[in-house]
């Protein structure tokens, strides 16, 4: 049956039919709804779960694989640099069960705070990857990608970017393949990577790249179009599609569906065939440094950028010469419409507060690192995944005790479970006097709303345990925790005060749900009333419902406000309230 | 050269622009064509700009639609109406609401919002514009305001009425389906 299928549920369709028996992720965009859409299919066939973080998802998917089941993690790009202590040497240890990671780059940075490529790894790890270029291929890839890895004993990669995983075409759906469990079978020299081990399972890992690379002259996944052109195009992925368009059959092509290894042979004859060869790839010369370190002159990116997506435009005014299309401009300069936080967020009260008491601000990744755009402009840095605490150590410690009263941190609750832990432990150790505000807004909710250890529900919405962080913060040895609602402000401000005022480690537990949760309710919506005197104190708060017209007024636009009546508590007039 | 059907969905995050395209989409495979619709998801979503790309025809290769290719833009918003405007075809059509919605540099001061831009786009190129949002509410929901559009937008395809009742039918949870069906028949007599 043909369904049109997004190309992340067209992955987890095609780790079902391959008999996928275990996926574990933790969320990231654009790869987030592989795992969300293995959770729809029946809790008898898959185990599925939302993992801590990148690492102990992939660690608990290797476990799967050796015990002889069928497993697979999904994560973004830098979850791929979360996981990756594990992936190199899974490439060593190999499979029982066949194992998949799902990769999902960001080129264009649609959601993402770098635009690395992941198939560096695939070389680094010598581990086989493969890249589809539209829904059917990533639901046919990754149901091969298993028969893969337990063919040639290793780890397979299953690359996709935003736009694969984010597009939807039509694939041909189909059951899925009963595959048992293999019984688990201790091997010590396979699974137990000590020196001795490894260096034997190195010269297997060698071999195999050996042997992959002679599959993928031949695979079906790498396809050659002869279209009897003097010009070729290598190509993979998205960028394939693009090609496709932009060029139809005025070139030949070879689509590589495996970006690593890379067969000599392949790309040497295809290069033989035609006058001139083209490598289109999107961000960096992967393929085409390959075909460089083989003596192919082929031309690559002296046309085509590193940076961003590409586009049929681009590609066809390199190859072809041929103009962009013309089109009608706006005579004037269109405002950005950058992300906001949204009307009602719990964040809105924390930022405030912190603006307003003029502290440095170690920021995290999520939806609060929005807390760094105007007007709230309070988060001074984002690096990584629980870095606001740990860089906040460094800073405290080269800054003196002086800076630290005016530096707080802020993680989200599902930030702080992924990797926020192991920092701020590093605090209490080493004397650290820092400030931390978790920011526990009861959901991971840049991603979409998926649950975490914190919630107290699973991937399927059953009820579980719950990590409880006052307690879990106290077992770290923290004396102070204090737990707070960031929309209480005069209290809010109150604790920030007296915690960075403190000589001692300290957290705060800003604790208000998403307001995008159905669980939250907040009534009616709000109005400026008479008793205004165009102070624009609440459009310190950065709310998208909030707005002054060109006479100084203040305006509440009713479609955006949603009733959290946080403004109201900001006037010092009491010209906000609650319309009727 | 395509000769693919390039339909553009432009708004602000969180006014159902995913919905639009998921029944696009759906009533476009009822038709029998090959389609790819292209969405944005994450950070985008806060708020910020979301475009969404619908192409059908007999082959579609790149999700993606560049500059001077849309056959029709529905634009959920006037700004973002006008920031698609490169890519329509100087033939295409923009379908627009009628809606301001204020980006947070005009709110706060450092940009300004364009003036009189519904006369400056049907100046510019084949414009129907529409008060979605009063017709959502005489649907019955202000949130109606996605299914409102694509009513708009339905009659200048080549797909038949049936087709989207059909795809809204199957598209949208039950209990929501009457207000839909009636935003849509709405949107569908306004065009």
């Amino acid at each position: 049956m043909k369904k049109l299928l997004l190309g992340n549920a067209a992955v987890a369709q095609g780790a079902y039919e391959a008999g996928v028996h275990f996926v574990s992720s933790y969320p990231g965009t654009p790869s987030t709804e592989i795992t969300e859409c293995m959770a729809n299919y029946p809790a008898d066939d898959v185990f599925v779960e939302w993992a801590p973080n990148e690492k102990v998802a992939a660690e608990a998917a290797v476990g799967a694989a050796i015990a002889g089941g069928r497993a697979m993690s999904c994560c973004k790009h830098v979850g791929l640099n979360v996981m990756a202590d594990a992936i190199f040497t899974d490439s060593y240890i190999g499979v029982t069960g066949g194992a998949v990671f799902c990769v999902a780059d960001d080129p264009g940075m649609h959601s993402s705070q770098n635009e690395q490529d992941s198939r560096h790894y695939a070389r680094a790890a010598k581990i086989p990857m493969l890249e589809p270029s539209d829904s059917s291929d990533c639901l046919n890839f990754t149901k091969l990608a298993f028969e893969l890895s337990e063919q040639f004993d290793t780890p397979v990669f299953v690359r996709l970017s935003t736009r694969v995983s984010h597009s939807q075409s039509l694939v041909e759906v189909g059951e899925r393949q009963a595959v048992a469990v293999k019984p688990y079978e201790k091997n010590i020299p396979k699974h137990v990577m000590m020196t001795a081990m490894a260096k034997g399972r190195h010269v297997i890992v060698e071999e195999r790249t050996r042997r992959l690379a002679d599959y993928a002259a031949t695979s079906p996944l790498n396809v050659r179009e002869d279209n009897g052109a003097k010009i070729g195009v290598i190509t993979a992925g998205i960028a394939y599609e693009y090609a496709k368009e932009a060029l139809g059959d005025k070139v030949n092509y070879l689509k590589l569906g495996m970006v690593w290894p890379l067969s000599a042979t392949l790309l040497r004859d295809f290069a033989a065939s035609c006058d001139k060869v083209y490598v289109i790839e999107e961000l960096d010369p992967f393929i085409e440094n390959e075909c460089r370190a083989l003596g192919l002159a082929v031309e690559g990116k002296e046309h085509f950028t590193l940076l961003g997506e590409y586009t049929p435009a681009m590609i066809r005014k390199a190859v072809l010469g041929e103009d962009e299309p013309c089109c009608i401009r706006p005579e004037e300069t269109i405002p950005n419409r950058p992300p906001v936080l949204c009307p009602g967020c719990p964040h809105r009260g924390t930022f405030y507060v912190l603006k307003k008491l003029g502290l440095t601000v170690s920021g995290d990744i999520g939806c609060y690192t929005l807390g760094a755009v105007a007007p709230l402009a309070s988060v001074d840095t984002t690096i990584c995944m629980g870095a606001s605490i740990s860089a906040a150590h460094g800073m405290a410690k080269v800054q003196g005790a002086e800076f630290n009263k005016k530096l707080v941190s802020v993680i989200g609750d599902s930030t702080f479970m992924h990797s926020g832990i192991t920092g701020l432990s590093d605090i209490v150790y080493n004397k650290g006097a820092n400030t931390v505000i978790i920011l526990d807004n009861s959901i991971t909710g840049m991603t979409g709303h998926q649950e975490n250890p914190t919630t107290g529900k699973t991937i399927r919405g059953e009820a579980t345990r719950q990590v409880d962080l006052v307690k879990l913060c106290g077992a770290l040895g923290i004396e102070h925790v204090t737990v707070c609602d960031p929309f209480d402000l005069k209290a809010f401000e109150a604790v920030v005060r007296e915690e960075t005022a403190r000589d001692d480690v300290s957290v705060i537990i800003a604790q208000r749900p998403c307001a995008l949760l159905k669980s939250v309710k907040y009534e009616g919506h709000c109005e400026i009333t008479d008793a205004c005197r165009k102070c624009k104190l609440c459009m310190k708060l950065g709310c998208p419902a909030i707005s002054v017209d060109e006479s100084g007024a203040v305006h509440i636009d009713a479609t955006q406000c949603n009733g959290c009546g946080l403004c109201i508590g900001v006037c010092p007039f009491g010209a906000i309230r609650k319309a009727d | 050269m395509n000769n693919t059907r390039n339909i553009m969905i432009v708004g602000v995050g969180g006014q159902g622009t995913l919905l639009a395209s998921r029944i696009l989409g759906g009533a476009v495979i009822r038709m029998g064509y090959d389609v790819k619709v292209s969405e944005v998801h994450g950070m985008s979503q806060r708020g910020g700009s979301v475009v969404t790309y619908v192409k059908y025809g007999e082959k579609v290769h790149s999700p993606i639609i560049g500059d001077g290719e849309a056959d029709i833009v529905l634009a959920f918003e006037l700004l973002e109406a006008y920031r698609a405007l490169p890519a329509l075809k100087a033939d295409g059509r923009l379908i627009v609401n009628d809606q301001r919605i204020n980006p947070m540099p005009v709110i706060t001061g450092a940009a300004a919002y364009p003036e009189n831009s519904l006369d400056k786009l049907s100046a510019k190129v084949n414009t129907t514009a529409v008060d979605a949002l009063a017709l959502a509410t005489e649907a019955g929901s202000i949130k109606a305001v996605n299914v409102v559009l694509i009513g708009v937008m339905a009659k200048s395809t080549d797909i038949p009425y049936d087709t989207w009742l059909e795809t809204i039918r199957e598209t949208v949870p039950p209990k929501f389906l009457e207000v839909n069906l009636k935003a849509f028949e709405l949107g569908y007599n306004h065009a």
